[in-house]
């Protein structure tokens, strides 16, 4: 088997070791799930009707859609370069005979696997009958929709990668990762879909790479992109992927060049 | 505990990052709510000023109950690192050695950003002063960082059986919050139900705002219940300490 | 054919220390020091010396993850920084305290995902695989996931996963360390037979001269990033005396009782304990005890191999 598959598979039956805590994500994202769309409604009711372009069933399919991948494009932080990187584990991977970028991609397209599996599809199946809604019927929706959240995944590795790429220049990454997890969390449309932002916080999240990553495929999966628009959004995050791939592969020719030069 | 502050403020880098990142969580909590009252002038039947006061209310209680209980649902890391087993030797009680080894001083930082919201949002509700408002503030903060500090205990407890699921825990204590800081009325009928006669999240902050305001509220969550939060506390303090006790009894029959 | 080749390779960390509320001090640590070495194909080398005394950063700079200073270093006939991936394909590295197994999967599982990062083929790799397995009796665990794992078993796992790709030069940084003295016997048994059928290159440091004794034919030692003495076996036993000391706890206490061939170094608590040390070539630990046994009732007994701070310490002396 090639090295990277070998690598997605590893991957993914690793994080299906911890079948208790696949569970725990189904149960909380779900729960989290029928508060989000408890608050979501309120809001498209308390408009009228309609808010940022969402009715009753495109805002409960966007809260089940952001639950279901929650636990696959990830909102919080990842530290476990930077942590090699602290305990000195680094040197085995710069030992290896594979780029540590597509190392750690290669893993996280095997986590990012089981986890939707594990935890997406379970909260999907849930959701879909507890809340009562209808998920679109057209194919084309999900073939859109499926190549959107790979580029999405891509977009939020990406931004995780460089995150951790940051130790090696600095042992302290701990307000960056603070910081991240705050930009995060608001900008890529989790916490309250983008369309809603008032003007001037929609401007700011659509000049950064977020909504790339969440938002954007989300819209895809769910049906609110169609016709034209879908080559757009896929375009666009095309671009923010082919932006992040360039500035992470001057981040690791750098930083490797740095950490063998100072000795980690 | 002096010495375990003391020592906090040592790390001042660590401590002034956290600080800063508590009080930044705080401020996207908020972004949360103002966005959607930007998108729905009336959300919940409240207002801007009024939903900022059901979040300002829950998260001067979260934080000061996360400052001091915060890291009860920590406890599979407390059982690894071998700490549980070193003050179940001790002739004290358990709960108290664990709370005071974890004080964590920068949750203030989420509680400050609180009390902001509060006088903001009493500036903008202009409801006068009376000691009767004054004592309805500070019972809701008593009462809510009560119930808050429970569900941390409650959290704690369930882990003597989920050291590897701990995550089933953050869907009451965090998902509690959640509630806690948003108008009860958005709230679908079995979650209102749940986290307000289970788990009275709703009790600490959305009801005390109530009789604020003077507003009747939704079904199943009238303005009445909200004098009921002295019951409310002591019933989630008697869940959490039952589950607590039986965890501890689990783990030490078992043996270690 | 040289595999290794050093020329006046040096390596300097600066460190920074604070020496008041706002002034700091540079301070610069030479940690490899002018080491100029060749090592040859198919050599066992031992790199022996105390703590600090630059062991690991010269193994980190001979595996292409640390820049040297100044100086030259050359490994299977490549510049390991600049052709790390290159030189990853030709050599093994157990680094003693890391690990490159993957922690919760079945130990079986890192060899074949090592097989697959060195483009193995899958024929290639199951066939290595399995010798490795029957050679380091890897059986009885193999579907243990890692974590489970005692050190003993936990280090022969790392020492296959670094030997998948059949590489020429096997570097082992304190592979002993920790194991009991079966693993350790074990694993030196394995590294025997590896290099007899294979001609693997062995460059290995640590702390226990038992390593040495059994597994190099030559002994480099390092003291403050200075390479002390340089040699086979043999001449460094000439060298310094590598005595053992046995430490013998009797019943009651005794009187100083003199053993033939040995040197009492040790009388204490009125003779209950004794030590004696000797050389290995002139007498055993068992004819020391049978001698012992006979004077007075042996309760306990202790052997202490020679410590490489007291051999780094007695070279030192003479090379200055």
């Amino acid at each position: 088997m090639s090295p990277h598959l070998q690598l997605i598979a590893a991957e993914f039956r690793r994080q299906s070791t911890y079948r208790l805590a696949l569970a725990a994500g189904v149960c909380t994202n779900g729960i989290f799930g029928l508060i989000r769309a408890g608050v979501l409604l309120a809001a498209v009711e308390g408009a009228g009707g309609t808010a940022g372009g969402y009715d009753a069933r495109t805002a409960l399919l966007y809260v089940l859609w952001g639950q279901a991948l929650l636990g696959a494009i990830p909102m919080w932080g990842w530290n476990e370069i930077a942590d090699r990187v602290r305990t000195g584990e680094i040197a085995v991977d710069l030992a290896r005979p594979i780029d540590l970028q597509v190392y750690w991609w290669f893993r996280d397209l095997g986590r990012a696997a089981m986890q939707f599996l594990g935890r997406g599809l379970p909260i999907l199946v849930l959701g879909s009958i507890l809340l009562r809604v209808a998920p679109p019927a057209e194919p084309l929706v999900y073939l859109a929709g499926l190549v959107g959240l790979l580029l999405g995944l891509g977009i939020n590795y990406l931004c995780r990668y460089a995150l951790n790429l940051i130790s090696f220049w600095t042992v302290e990454t701990q307000g960056f990762q603070i910081l991240y997890m705050v930009l995060v969390s608001l900008l890529t449309g989790f916490t309250v879909p983008v369309h809603l932002f008032p003007d001037w916080l929609k401007a700011i999240a659509e000049a950064s790479p977020f909504p790339s990553m969440y938002q954007y495929p989300v819209d895809l999966i769910s049906g609110r992109t169609i016709g034209a628009e879908v080559w757009s959004i896929l375009g666009l995050q095309l671009l923010w992927l082919a932006i992040l791939l360039v500035g992470t592969r001057v981040m690791t020719r750098l930083g490797t060049r740095r950490l063998v030069i100072q000795g980690g | 505990m002096l010495a375990r502050i003391r020592s906090q403020l040592v790390y001042r880098t660590s401590f002034a990052l956290n600080a800063v990142g508590s009080f930044l969580t705080g401020l996207l909590e908020f972004v949360e709510i103002y966005v959607l009252l930007a998108a729905s002038p009336i959300y919940g039947g409240m207002t801007l000023p009024e939903a900022t006061m059901v979040f300002a209310l829950a998260s001067i209680s979260f934080g000061l109950a996360d400052m001091v209980f915060g890291q009860m649902d920590s406890l599979p890391s407390f059982i690894k690192q071998g700490q549980l087993e070193s003050y179940l030797t001790k002739p004290l009680p358990l709960v108290p050695q664990m709370i005071t080894s974890t004080v964590q001083l920068r949750r203030l930082a989420r509680v400050l950003f609180g009390v902001i919201a509060l006088v903001v949002s009493l500036q903008f509700l202009d409801l006068g002063w009376s000691w009767a408002h004054a004592g309805i503030i500070a019972g809701a903060v008593l009462f809510g960082t009560a119930i808050f500090s429970s569900m941390f205990v409650l959290a704690g407890g369930c882990q003597f059986w989920l050291l590897n699921g701990t995550e089933f825990t953050n869907a009451f204590v965090y998902g509690g919050k959640y509630i806690a800081q948003v108008p009860g009325t958005v709230l679908l009928t079995p979650i209102r139900v749940f986290f307000t006669f289970v788990i009275p999240a709703t009790v600490t902050a959305y009801l005390p705002t109530l009789i604020l305001l003077d507003k009747p509220g939704p079904p199943l969550l009238p303005q009445v219940l909200a004098w009921a939060a002295p019951i409310f506390a002591v019933w989630s303090w008697v869940l959490a300490l039952v589950v607590w006790r039986a965890g501890v009894r689990k783990y030490t029959g078992a043996g270690g | 054919m040289t595999i290794i080749e050093t020329e006046d390779l040096s390596r300097e960390f600066i460190v920074r220390r604070k020496t008041g509320r706002f002034s700091r001090t540079k301070q610069v640590v030479a940690a490899v020091d002018r080491i100029s070495c060749t090592v040859s194909e198919g050599e066992s080398v031992g790199y022996i010396g105390a703590n600090g005394a630059g062991k690991s950063t010269t193994i980190k700079m001979i595996t292409g993850i640390l820049v040297p200073s100044s100086g030259r270093v050359t490994t299977c006939g490549l510049h390991p920084v600049e052709q790390r991936k290159a030189l990853a394909r030709q050599i093994g590295v157990v680094f003693g305290q890391r690990t490159q197994l993957w922690w919760d999967l079945p130990l079986r599982e890192s060899f074949t995902i090592l097989g697959a990062i060195h483009r193995l083929g899958r024929q290639a790799a199951s066939d290595r695989i399995d010798q490795l397995i029957a050679e380091l009796d890897l059986e009885g665990f193999l579907d243990t996931p890692v974590r489970q794992l005692s050190l003993g078993q936990r280090m022969r796992g790392e020492v296959a996963a670094a030997l998948v790709h059949r590489p020429r030069l096997l570097i082992l940084d304190e592979p002993t360390i920790g194991l009991d003295m079966i693993s350790k016997e074990r694993l030196r048994q394995f590294l025997l037979t590896e290099r007899a059928e294979r001609g693997t290159t062995l460059l290995l440091t640590t702390h226990d001269m038992g390593d040495i004794e059994r597994l190099c034919e030559r002994v480099l030692v390092v003291d403050r990033g200075r390479i002390v003495h340089d040699g086979p076996l043999a001449e460094l036993r000439r060298t310094v005396a590598l005595d053992r000391t046995v430490v013998i706890d009797y019943a009651d206490p005794q009187p100083p009782h003199d053993i033939a061939d040995t040197e009492r170094v040790g009388y204490e608590v009125d003779g209950l304990r004794q030590s004696y040390r000797f050389h290995p070539e002139r007498t055993t630990a068992a004819k020391v005890l049978a001698e012992a046994s006979r004077l007075g009732e042996v309760r306990d007994l202790t052997l202490r191999e020679p410590a490489i701070e007291d051999i780094v310490r007695t070279l030192y002396g003479r090379a200055r």
